[in-house]
């Protein structure tokens, strides 16, 4: 059990895809502009990326050395493909405002190298507990850049039309630029930077 | 023609992949160190960029639809992109061993590509006929290479650049981005 625990903290904070390793960066900056899209992106992305560890590791034993990557590939897209039409059947209007974010999720390092460097050498407990981490990891990126983003950008933040709070003043006159895709490059700089000054990163 | 030329400079300028979508983060922070590796890697993704859209745009019109598996999509390009760039990168290998030289190493890289998968998908979205899907694709490898050009000649300079400790390395390089996004907003009133 105690290995369950410690695959699945370690994706969060200390092997952290978006802030340490710099994967799978396209949907993060991309759909961070409210949390919805940021609740949304996350819902996606831990589903596949748990469901392809399972199975990637279930299959681990049967699959030659030298074919498994397009093995891979086709289990993230068929997993892709469901989430897909998932989303766009019960959540019509979330699923426009990802767009082609959601079947791009198919060429995202993070689940391939999952998938590369964890489940094929694992059990399938411990790959369910590395998958949820990372997909923890990517989920805690997203909602902070996109919670920077919303708050800036629109000067208000809200959750699926429901309103938490507004800075008065700032939603008169938002800094759009936050909005802007430019805003993403902006404030995830910035976070590297604050990771670094605070101890969390390293220096280069 | 004048539609063909607005698609071209809207995919390469306006909607440019790296900036404005996103597409493609990894080759633009990963390969841009260097003038000459950013080149060759631009150029790699463009030639692949317009095979993908030649080869799938077929595919989808005349396989996907008339059957109706439309859906299958995702798991179709995937596969067709990762033997294209495997063909491609023998027949370079084959014909051409300054060029396979140059841009050998990089085609691994591009199946895993964004920006290739995305120009795919974007032509079926947009439901651009096949002319205006191959200007499409060149207009978006041609804005990749002009992006990741102009960010290895800056990351170049910002080497010798006094830079504050905590920014040296990836975060200058993400706001270095941003003013260039910024730049790059200027042509949002071309078309």
């Amino acid at each position: 059990m105690s290995s369950f625990w410690k695959n699945l903290t370690k994706g969060i904070v200390k092997s952290n895809p978006t802030f340490i390793l710099m994967l799978g960066l396209c949907p993060t900056l991309a759909v961070s502009t409210s949390l919805d899209n940021a609740v949304g992106m996350t819902a996606a992305f831990v589903v596949v990326l748990v469901l392809s560890n399972i199975i990637v590791s279930a299959i681990r034993n049967y699959v030659p050395d030298r074919v498994r990557i397009p093995v891979f590939i086709v289990i993230i897209a068929t997993l892709v493909s469901v989430v897909d039409l998932m989303m766009q059947g019960f959540m019509p209007a979330l699923s426009k405002s990802l767009g082609i974010y959601i079947p791009l999720i198919v060429v995202n390092c993070i689940i391939l190298g999952r998938a590369e460097a964890f489940a094929r050498r694992n059990g399938i407990l411990d790959s369910i507990a590395d998958g949820l981490g990372i997909g923890i990891g990517f989920g805690v990126a997203i909602f902070l850049i996109s919670f920077i983003r919303e708050l800036l950008g629109t000067g208000k933040l809200e959750l699926f039309g429901f309103k938490l709070f507004s800075i008065p003043g700032l939603d008169q006159n938002p800094a759009a630029i936050f909005l802007f895709p430019m805003g993403a490059f902006l404030v995830i700089g910035l976070l590297l930077a604050l990771f670094r000054q605070l101890g969390v990163s390293k220096y280069e | 023609m004048n539609r063909l030329i607005a698609i071209f400079f809207g995919m390469a300028l306006v909607n440019n992949m790296v900036l404005v979508k996103f597409l493609g983060l990894c080759p633009f922070f990963g390969v841009s160190k260097k003038t000459k590796s950013a080149v060759s890697m631009g150029i790699a993704v463009t030639l692949v960029m317009l095979v993908a859209s030649a080869v799938t745009w077929p595919i989808y019109y005349y396989l996907l639809v008339p059957y109706g598996v439309e859906v299958m999509k995702t798991v179709i390009f995937i596969l067709v992109i990762a033997s294209l760039v495997q063909i491609i990168e023998m027949a370079i290998k084959r014909t051409n061993l300054t060029l396979y030289n140059a841009l050998g190493i990089y085609l691994p890289l591009i199946t895993t590509n964004c920006a290739v998968l995305g120009i795919t998908f974007i032509n079926v979205d947009q439901s651009y006929t096949f002319w205006e899907a191959l200007v499409a694709a060149l207009g978006a490898g041609s804005g990749f290479l002009l992006v990741l050009l102009i960010m290895s000649g800056i990351r170049e300079r910002l080497e010798y650049a006094d830079t504050p400790r905590a920014f040296r390395g990836s975060p200058i390089a993400f706001i270095t981005a941003m003013l260039l996004g910024l730049a790059f907003l200027a042509f949002k009133g071309m078309i």
